[in-house]
């Protein structure tokens, strides 16, 4: 695949490396001039200089050709605007922009960006979740059909241990897909299920339903 | 008229002016203190600092009743994702900005979005006296 990456800073300078070990077609486009130079002498020819907001560079990187086109720089403006330009100039399938305010997640979705990543919210999930208090987790969104993934510890003192899942009413929509033990051990949860501390559960839910899942399997 | 104005730089300090003294009412927004300098004291709109990509401070700067925005901030793609939210976020009937980039402005106006390139525009008006 023909991947385009705008900003050559670290996070794309370790994406194009990975991309590149994954035998794609790789090429950045890097603002600042020392920066692409640096990168052009490590990487070998997989940088052009220049603004990848301005349809003239995209047009010489080939952009009308590529499958993949992602912004990382450090600007959400820039990310917005490049991914735009590459869309509705041109026509690339599929656009990826970083996203710093995670605010801005909503509002790129709506203004066409295929897939945002927020690496502020990213950092917060993971934070939080090495926080005791907090036992969900997102491990990931089906954004088309509103769904997400997440993953729900059962806490030591809640109220659910010992209890049969048949017993817990659980909100509409919200389905248990996986269950690990402490020891390990991977099944498929049943209404025979007795939950025991420390249990790790997969489920299917909705982002508005994730809050009374939570408390469903943990008793509160 | 109840105006937002994104940037107060000569540009949109002088539009602010202008709009001003006609009696509608006008709200800078700029990130720079400084720039409100170029307010005069009989100004009788309100200055905001704060960015204008942040949704609460467009809500603080009144975009939810705003009758325009205009952006003319220095940077041309800042000016373009904050048209883009008052106009597709918060509904401002009149949305205009600047990019000074000619490319970038034919891909938005195409796209929907009214925007002024002052590239295009003095360049023409430069020719035009230069042949007159």
């Amino acid at each position: 695949m023909y991947i385009i990456i705008v900003g050559g800073g670290r996070l794309g300078y370790y994406l194009t490396k990975s991309l590149l070990d994954e035998k794609h077609e790789v090429l950045i486009i890097e603002k600042d001039a020392a920066t692409a130079q640096s990168i052009t002498s490590d990487m070998g020819s997989v940088c052009i200089h220049g603004d990848g907001c301005e349809t003239a560079v995209l047009a010489e990187a080939g952009t009308n050709r590529a499958d993949i086109f992602i912004a990382v720089t450090g600007d959400d403006e820039d990310n917005l605007v490049a991914c735009q330009v590459a869309k509705y100039k041109f026509n690339v399938p599929r656009t990826i922009a970083r996203v710093r305010n995670p605010k801005n997640e909503i509002l790129f979705k709506k203004l066409g960006i295929d897939v945002t990543v927020s690496s502020t919210a990213i950092i917060l999930e993971h934070i939080k979740y090495e926080v005791p208090t907090n036992p969900l987790m997102h491990l990931l969104s089906i954004d088309e059909k509103g769904l997400e993934i997440v993953e729900i510890t059962i806490q030591p003192d809640s109220t659910t241990v010992g209890m049969a899942l048949k017993d817990i009413i659980l909100p509409p929509d919200s389905i248990l897909s996986l269950l690990i033990h402490q020891d390990s051990k991977p099944s498929i949860p049943t209404g025979g299920t007795i939950l025991q501390a420390n249990d790790q559960i997969i489920a299917v839910t909705h982002p508005d339903t994730e809050g009374a899942l939570r408390n469903a399997l943990n008793g509160k | 008229m109840k105006v937002i104005i994104m940037g107060c730089g000569r540009v949109g300090a002088q539009l602010a002016v202008m709009l001003d003294k006609e009696n509608h009412k006008v709200t800078t927004l700029d990130i720079n203190v400084d720039s409100f300098r170029r307010l005069p004291p009989e100004f009788k709109g309100k200055a905001l600092l704060g960015n204008g990509l942040d949704e609460d401070v467009l809500k603080k700067a009144g975009i939810e009743e705003a009758d325009a925005f205009v952006a003319v901030t220095q940077g041309d793609n800042r000016n373009i994702m904050a048209a883009q939210i008052a106009k597709y976020i918060f509904n401002v009937p009149k949305v205009i900005c600047r990019i000074y980039d000619p490319l970038r402005r034919d891909l938005y106006s195409m796209l929907g979005l009214e925007a002024l390139s002052p590239t295009t525009i003095f360049a023409q008006m430069f020719k035009e006296k230069l042949e007159s």
